[in-house]
């Protein structure tokens, strides 16, 4: 059955989509993450590292996602402050407990990871001080949709945070080449290719495309969660207009 | 499959990521089935969206 991709901007037909496409992905995820897990947890240790380099396999997919999650909500800010549509609300509220969750792994991994590799468990330098930030900016987004007393004016002021707080993004991505950090450089993502040996390196693809499709699967049972609610929020109004109106 | 020294980190690392990762599933799925509940409840009360309500 074709539909037209505008349609899914229609609450409904995002519903449908998404009890079609959810038992794909869960399925996905289950069968990436059994193939990385084993990969990573029989991955050779790192001639420097050890053992410890295990943490990256769940680091790395956390950091991203943390900030590709920022990402959608700046995507989705868009949609609230320009085009005023309700699904673009229902897209920045989701991604937000999720990226939050992400990123918070991130900080806890990398951490656990810092101390037996550089002797400490934090160090305010500038990758993990604005990774730390882009958390706490999570918090702030969080507070303005939990706290709002009608949805739609707690969408458009997370909004505007999510598009300033998309400054710290470049940050997070360069601040090991625009400072001195005792966070390493960029190791990955090179012009002259990655620095990491390929036996490592390609379990870290597998767990990179497994956390990434638990974050879409999360994501789209957390938007469907958020569109239901609305419905319930509008059906309770309706409810209570009636009964006003029946007493009156 | 041994860890070496720093064993303690590596499993602390997977373990809280997999509480983090179980939150997020039992959330979204806790919070599906309120949500249904909540619908059921509402439309067994007779109250019905605007859209779904009959056109005179």
């Amino acid at each position: 059955m074709k539909m037209p991709v505008i349609d899914l901007a229609k609450p409904t037909k995002f519903l449908a989509l998404v009890n079609r496409v959810l038992p794909w992905l869960i399925a996905g995820t289950v069968i990436f993450f059994a193939v990385g897990l084993y990969r990573a947890l029989n991955a050779p240790d790192d001639y420097q590292q050890g053992a410890t380099v295990k943490i990256m396999y769940l680091h790395v997919p956390a950091a991203w996602l943390g900030m590709a999650g920022w990402g959608l909500m700046c995507v989705a800010a868009l949609g609230t402050l320009v085009w005023r549509h309700p699904l673009a609300d229902v897209a920045g509220k989701a991604a937000a407990p999720i990226g939050a969750a992400f990123t918070f792994v991130c900080l806890v991994t990398g951490s656990l990871w810092g101390r037996p590799t550089w002797g400490t468990y934090w160090v305010w330098d500038a990758r993990l001080t604005s990774e730390l930030v882009l958390l706490l900016l999570y918090f702030g987004v969080l507070a303005l949709y939990w706290t709002a007393e009608e949805p739609g004016r707690g969408a458009r002021a997370a909004a505007i945070l999510a598009l300033v707080g998309a400054v710290n993004l470049p940050i997070i991505k360069f601040s090991v080449d625009w400072w001195n950090t005792l966070h390493q450089g960029e190791s990955i993502f090179r012009v002259a290719g990655s620095t990491i040996d390929p036996s490592i390196l390609a379990p870290l693809i597998v767990m990179t495309i497994a956390f990434t499709l638990l974050f879409i699967t999360l994501y789209l049972a957390a938007m469907r969660n958020e569109i239901l609610r609305r419905r319930v929020r509008a059906m309770r109004l309706m409810q209570a207009q009636t009964l006003a109106e029946a007493t009156s | 499959m041994n860890l070496g020294p720093h064993a303690d980190f590596i499993v602390a690392a997977y373990t809280l990521t997999a509480f983090v990762v179980a939150a997020l599933a039992a959330w979204v799925t806790l919070d599906y089935a309120a949500q249904q509940r909540n619908l059921a409840d509402l439309e067994e009360r007779g109250v019905s969206r605007r859209s779904a309500q009959e056109k005179p």
